[in-house]
């Protein structure tokens, strides 16, 4: 049984973690744009950027004023039981994100669509979004990762046909790029994560998790599909714009794809980017008490991505 | 690197202003108040009286809402401070002008040249953009202290008016000039080619949608 108030109290420094400190592999791929850029502005927003997440740390200050939009996702091993069950865990999420909206301090950007109701910590109807899954492994364990993605621009959603092919997708992808990226909307370079295929709603789905949950430098278990993602990391930093829209070599951080199966006649696709501030934190808390810190979500595991009715883990890590 | 750092108060005088080029960076020294949509609509649609003397206390507005809450005491506990996009405010801005004497907007993403063409110029005021974007804690750095809040309770902490001490806050890029030009254009019109080129061979998609340009040269901003 994993205790509850080892959950919210990790919830708690995950929230702080995600807001202030730049993960390591984000940072990485940050550092070696700066090395390449030579736009001369594109350049200089990099180098302030590379600061400006030095200063966080050293402050305990959020990277960003705007702390975007805190969401969980919880995954659970199969044998994990939540002291209190799944209710006391979203109560203890909840309770989590608005004591660090105020406490750290992030920004309550959360507010009601239309009427613009603002509790001024995060909460309200349906936020944070928490979502699950699941790993068929035994031990009693529970991965909680808080994602604060930046909310309004360099998403986007389209149904292509397969006739559209992959001359189509690249078409998107870059009018997605081009037209957020353009005065910097996107806050690029990002990690662009793509979502092919499922319906409309989990196209969105896989496209923001391949932005949100995979780190740089990761790539597609399906070789086509990495290849797919090295060149499309190519494409978006060959368009000319850097940081902010200035000329620049810098649009994407890197690129990651995934994929769902799809109406035979549709090509849904998703494009997400993952900005400057990419706030990610994860940990797993465990029923003897411990819990480990990590930056690597760790969600898109031969389970997560499975084909078949039965689920057969020796046939898919042999595909590995 | 080829860039020119500046000192600026946010009550500048004419010539301070005249003096800055598209792409100089600013570091701030003075009051600054933050308002966004929030403020726009209470101040001018509602007609709700300013709480603050402008120009007197200020000629800069931010559109920003900070990272930052009120404790139980009262005082205020600021992290870090973020522009956001501007192009959403155009239309208020003539009016916020008239009434306040504004002389530097500071926000994400500038506005267009016929904004600034429009509205700037005529009311002698520019536009700083912040760095990044997302340098929130070197903002954050730069402020001695909040000395106010307005309309919290009708507008919450996101919307809310803020008003700040800076002391050397920066970066900011200077993205339009007295004469209205416009530095995000100026680097829209550089990469036209590059971007031609990388749209080659890519084919636009089998079913249209409403509105739709293929011309990547259109503003998206209205």
């Amino acid at each position: 049984m994993i205790g509850i108030e080892l959950i919210q109290a990790t919830a708690e420094r995950l929230m702080d973690k995600a807001a202030v400190e730049i993960p390591d592999d984000y940072l990485g791929g940050l550092q070696a744009a700066a090395e390449t850029e030579d736009g001369d502005l594109a350049s200089f927003v990099l180098q302030a950027m590379l600061e400006n997440y030095r200063v966080a740390k050293e402050d305990n200050r959020a990277m960003c004023g705007d702390t975007g939009t805190p969401r969980w996702y919880v995954k659970l091993s199969n044998d994990a039981q939540i002291e209190g069950g799944m209710i006391a865990l979203e109560a203890a999420l909840r309770r989590a994100t608005a004591a660090r909206t105020t406490g750290l301090p992030m920004r309550p950007n959360r507010v009601h669509p239309l009427w613009r109701t603002d509790h001024d910590n995060n909460v309200g109807i349906g936020a944070p979004e928490i979502e699950y899954g699941f790993e068929p492994e035994t031990g009693d364990w529970v991965d909680l990762i808080t994602v604060h993605k930046g909310g309004l621009f360099g998403t986007d959603y389209r149904m292509l046909f397969p006739s559209d092919g992959i001359e189509g997708i690249k078409r998107f992808y870059l009018d997605s790029l081009v037209a957020f990226g353009r005065r910097g909307l996107a806050c690029q370079p990002a990690i662009i994560g793509i979502g092919l295929g499922g319906c409309k709603d989990t196209c969105m789905v896989l496209g923001k998790r391949a932005a949100c949950l995979r780190t740089v430098g990761s790539r597609n278990s399906d070789p086509r599909i990495a290849e797919l993602e090295d060149e499309f990391k190519e494409l978006g930093n060959s368009i000319g714009m850097g940081a902010m829209g200035f000329v620049g070599k810098n649009m994407v951080i890197d690129c990651n794809i995934e994929v769902g199966y799809c109406h035979t006649g549709g090509m849904q696709m998703s494009v997400h980017a993952f900005c400057l501030s990419s706030r990610r934190a994860v940990a797993r808390v465990f029923a003897d008490g411990r819990v480990e810190y990590r930056t690597d979500p760790d969600w898109f595991t031969p389970y997560q991505r499975r084909e078949t009715v039965e689920w057969q883990p020796g046939v898919a890590e042999a595909a590995e | 690197m080829k860039v020119r750092e500046v000192r600026l108060s946010t009550t500048p005088t004419p010539e301070a202003l005249a003096d800055l080029r598209l792409g100089d960076i600013v570091y701030l020294d003075g009051v600054i108040y933050t308002a966004r949509e929030g403020v726009y609509m209470r101040a001018l649609q509602d007609q709700a009286n300013i709480p603050i003397e402008l120009p007197a206390l200020s000629a800069t507005n931010f559109h920003c809402s900070p990272a930052a809450s009120i404790r139980e005491d009262g005082s205020f506990h600021l992290g870090a401070v973020t522009a956001t996009a501007s192009f959403r405010f155009a239309k208020w801005l003539n009016e916020w002008m008239e009434k306040t004497g504004a002389k530097i907007i500071i926000g994400k993403g500038g506005m267009s040249r016929k904004h600034y063409q429009e509205i700037f110029v005529p009311h002698g005021a520019i536009y700083l953009s912040t760095v990044g974007y997302g340098t929130g804690a070197l903002l954050g750095r730069g402020v001695k202290r909040v000395l106010d809040i307005h309309w919290q309770k009708e507008l919450g902490l996101a919307q809310a008016m803020w008003v700040i001490e800076a002391e050397r806050m920066g970066p900011f890029i200077v993205a339009s000039d007295m004469a209205g030009n416009c530095l995000f254009e100026r680097e829209n019109a550089k990469m036209a080619e590059s971007i031609a080129r990388a749209y080659e061979g890519t084919k636009p998609a089998v079913l249209k949608r409403f509105g739709e340009t293929d011309d990547r040269n259109d503003e998206l901003i209205g």
